[in-house]
């Protein structure tokens, strides 16, 4: 594994995502006399929006505690965002100590999402750091009399360099905060090349801690006097509760109380409120869970039929042979560049609901009392958690405090608060703290799914084998005739804009149960439909899937952004990149020699651009006898900027981004029965395995732009990819997920 | 029920019914909550510890079972030299990403490094297959325990702590 390629120059008009809020510090004493920096923003405070903050605190014995502003979900930003304020502070990572932040509004946005810390935090943390070491510069010189430009501070000295005298931070800090702190916007950066901990592989902070077994999670929180919980929820989405033998439970060993709990709104299932349920508190968690299965609910409706995958799959079908109900897009006249195309090619594409199936279950300590609450959960949106429990048990805002606890994996489940809410709602009712923690069933029974959906594709060629018109009649999910959450296809989805008669159409089916955010929403599926039918395409046109996407995408030319969101710039997509990293990838998979491959062995390619990210991907494969895919090899070239923060993370995540989008390839679905999900635990619900965990060869491509996000955009494009390769194998080729191994059986050799 | 096990080399005394799980008795009567439930049924390893040096799956054996068996933890598995060196193996290549499964993975690496000291990949696999990552850290973690093995590995990245 090495990082490749060279830094390019910046495309015209392109620029790095900056914050362009003015900013001020405000410094004050630390308990125990330490330097406490306060990173404010001016401004209203609203939402996403207004001030953020960070924290620093430096001890007299030199050590550095530096608070993590955002939730950590294991994509490392407990780690990533103190060590740019460390580095800028001029501190040896080994002095810093990391404390994880609670839910406040000093620290602005919190949460994880969008793959948006590092484009939203890279200059504001590094800010952070520098106006603490402008400080303890300033400290210094004024002790000895000299001027500021006669210091420079180095892990955690400043040295006055005509005298070599030298005084530690730990010496400096109180001094320190005792100064007027310096306008944020007006503090000096370091120059890269001056970087001591940006950039080298650091460990993540909670690691050792993890394999020592320390109460980390949520799942772990311990409180004094504290009960354990269960609540039991109708697997049919929105069903109410009738009634239960809630007199039978409470009788129980080990049962303290138990009762029913009436949902918020008529359609929280959907807005992943609080639903109507029945909660059974108990001494201990095994008790609760066993008394479940003594508990008898009368459910309304028990089943709602039609709603149901193997209906949505007839729906669509029918839906496929109409007109689309709206038009998202409509480019030139397709019907007219069909009638002219050299090749015509229709093709219709599949891909499943999907859980999210954090290892670690939804779970949440909650302890109401005298009005308030104080929550200890997993969460990726602490404040939309905080509004949640405040609008539904009827409490002001104020009086949520939520604790960020470590997740055991997120990808989009912990953006919803469900879980929050039920443990609050527990807790008031019981009057006591409780620990809810949800099973495996009820874990993949009550999600916000990766939605569902289906493209029935048209595409005429020129004679070149050029694509001339592009049709996409995307048949989705809605709830009341509205697309549901993450079900929608962008307008200016590529092909949009790169061929000249387009049209997207949409038609919706009715859906019972909620879907949402799944890493890389959208992206994760769109990516599939879309780079396989480009595959199709170049296959029927007789041209290098390479080279059509470089024909395709043309020369290098950046185009105009997209306003500002969460005050940052928006960089504008930039085809120079898109060239940079199918070129990368095609040299370090070696793409030229995929002619030449043994019988029944093919690679496959594919680009997806999201998040800010530019991954092209190339999937070696071949077929196992029982027609399962067998992945050999994974090469992905990244173009994320100029700085990959920290190597250790960001090769950690593209591999696992990687792997995870293989093993939705693979296995991963669940499917609804009259308005259930069937699926139960991960014997029917399959995630990927050790065994099927090919080597995957990352390659960051150094570009010169301010670096963004890697949680999300490496997923993508494995999934066309290795359909690609598949094809490139078999002849055979792969239109529905997850991979059906009886279509490979017959091919493989 | 009254139930006394040996616990990392510590001899506990809990009350229970016979059918709790070991899994809930370390987590929520001993608070040695390093092992972790994923799915109740044994399929996801995220539960494993030792019985008499064997994985076993914490959330499927009723502490009626475990009787005079050696029970290690995470908590307790350093003390043994594979398991001190899977874990500075482990911080070398820094393997985890949300960390939730790593205990399991540990403890089912120790176990398979004191039968097989010098595994090949396809061991590996076997061996760690019944262990879900759901971050998918699979490529580091067959690159750590070969490390661990002071075999040869293709993922060199170290990295600070």
């Amino acid at each position: 594994m090495t990082g490749g390629g060279k830094a390019r120059k910046p495309a015209a008009g392109s620029a790095g995502p900056r914050i362009s809020r003015r900013a001020f510090l405000v410094a004050g004493l630390a308990a125990g006399g330490g330097l406490l920096l306060t990173l404010k923003f001016a401004g209203k405070a609203s939402a996403r929006d207004g001030r953020i903050g960070a924290y620093i605190t430096i001890a007299p014995d030199g050590i550095v505690t530096i608070v993590a502003k955002n939730p950590e979900i294991g994509q490392g930003m407990k780690t990533t965002l103190p060590m740019l304020i460390a580095d800028e502070l001029e501190v040896e990572w080994k002095s810093v100590r990391v404390k994880q932040a609670m839910l406040d509004p000093i620290y602005g946005p919190q949460f994880a999402g969008g793959s948006l810390a590092t484009p939203l935090n890279w200059i504001p943390m590094q800010r952070v750091g520098a106006a603490a070491r402008q400080m303890l510069i300033t400290a210094a010189a004024r002790t000895w009399g000299v001027p500021s430009a006669e210091c420079e501070a180095r892990a955690g000295v400043v040295r006055h360099r005509p005298s070599g005298r030298a005084l530690t931070y730990g010496a400096l800090a109180g001094k320190a905060a005792a100064l007027p702190a310096p306008e944020l916007d007006s503090v000096t950066l370091k120059s890269p090349g001056n970087y001591t901990i940006i950039g080298k592989a650091i460990g993540g902070v909670d690691s050792p801690a993890v394999l020592e077994g320390e109460p980390l999670f949520g799942i772990d929180v311990t409180l004094p006097e504290m009960s354990y919980a269960m609540y039991e929820k109708s697997p049919v989405f929105g069903a109410r509760v009738v009634s239960a033998n809630i007199e039978e439970i409470k009788r129980l060993p080990g049962v303290r109380d138990a009762f029913i709990v009436r949902g918020s709104e008529a359609d929280a299932a959907i807005k992943m409120g609080l639903v109507d349920g029945v909660a059974i508190i108990a001494d201990k968690w095994w008790d609760a869970d066993k008394a479940r299965r003594t508990l008898r609910v009368d459910w309304s409706p028990r089943a709602v039929p039609g709603q149901s995958t193997q209906a949505f799959e007839r729906q669509a079908e029918q839906l496929s042979q109409a007109p689309p109900q709206s038009i998202l897009r409509r480019d030139g006249d397709v019907d007219a560049a069909l009638a002219h195309a050299a090749t015509v090619l229709e093709a219709s594409y599949a891909y499943p609901f999907l859980a999210h199936a954090t290892l670690e279950p939804q779970n949440c300590t909650a302890h109401f009392e005298h009005g308030s609450v104080q929550i200890w959960a997993p969460t990726q949106d602490p404040r939309a958690g905080a509004k949640l429990v405040a609008r539904t048990l009827g409490i002001d805002p104020d009086r949520v405090r939520v604790h960020m606890i470590r997740a055991g994996g997120a990808f989009g489940r912990r953006s919803y608060n469900d879980y929050m809410v039920e443990a609050a709602m527990i807790s008031k009712r019981a009057g006591r703290a409780v620990k809810l923690l949800w099973d495996r069933t009820q874990d993949l029974q009550h999600d916000a799914y990766r939605p569902a959906g289906f493209h029935y594709f048209k595409a005429g060629l020129d004679a070149s084998g050029r694509p001339i018109a592009f049709r996409d009649h995307f048949v989705t999910f809605g709830h009341n005739g509205r697309v549901a959450s993450s079900a929608g296809l962008p307008r200016d989805h590529f092909p949009a804009g790169f061929i000249p008669s387009l049209e997207y159409g949409q038609s919706m089916i009715e859906l019972s149960a909620p879907t949402g955010s799944m890493r890389n929403p959208g992206g994760n599926a769109l990516a599939f439909a879309f780079e396989s039918f480009l595959d199709e395409l170049a296959h029927a046109g007789g041209r290098d899937p390479l080279t059509l996407r470089l024909d395709l995408y043309g020369p290098p030319r950046a185009f105009a952004p997209p306003p500002p969101s969460y005050g940052m710039r928006i960089p504008p997509f930039d085809t120079g990149r898109v060239r940079g990293v199918l070129e990368l990838v095609a040299k370090e998979s070696r793409w030229s020699r995929r002619n030449r491959l043994p019988k029944g062995t093919g690679m496959g390619l594919a680009f997806y651009y999201s998040h800010f990210g530019y991954v092209a991907e190339v999937v070696e494969a071949s077929v196992n006898p029982d027609g399962t895919p067998k992945v050999h090899k994974i090469w992905a070239a990244i173009d994320i900027g100029r700085q990959i923060i920290n190597p250790a993370g960001a090769y950690n995540q593209a591999q696992g981004a990687i792997l995870d989008g293989l093993g939705q390839a693979l296995h991963m679905a669940v499917t609804l029965e009259n308005g259930r999900i069937v699926q139960r635990n991960f014997d029917t619900y399959q995630l990927l395995r050790m065994r099927e965990a090919p080597p995957v060869h990352v390659h960051f491509l150094r570009s010169d732009h301010d670096p963004t996000g890697l949680g999300e955009p490496a997923l993508p494009p494995v999934l066309p990819a290795l359909g690609n390769a598949l094809f490139a194998a078999t002849g055979k080729r792969i239109r529905t997920l997850p991979i059906d191994a009886h279509l490979l059986r017959a091919t493989a050799t | 029920m009254r139930y006394s096990i040996l616990v990392n080399g510590r001899r506990r005394s809990i009350e229970s019914d016979p059918d709790t799980p070991l899994l809930w008795v370390l987590r929520d009567d001993l608070h040695l909550t390093g092992t972790k439930y994923g799915c109740g049924i044994a399929l996801c390893g995220a539960c494993t510890v030792h019985l008499n040096g064997v994985p076993a799956r914490a959330c499927v054996t009723p502490i009626s079972s475990v009787g005079d068996a050696l029970v290690v933890t995470i908590e307790g598995i350093g003390e043994s030299e594979w398991g001190r060196k899977v874990k500075d193996a482990w911080l070398a290549l820094d393997v985890m990403q949300c960390g939730y499964c790593q205990a399991g993975q540990v403890m089912a690496a120790v176990n398979l490094l004191a039968r097989n000291p010098r595994p090949s990949d396809e061991d590996i696999d076997a061996a760690m297959n019944g262990n879900i990552c759901r971050c998918c850290t699979y490529t580091r973690i067959r690159a750590a325990i070969k490390r661990a093995a002071g075999l040869p590995t293709t993922d060199t990245l170290q990295v600070q702590t």
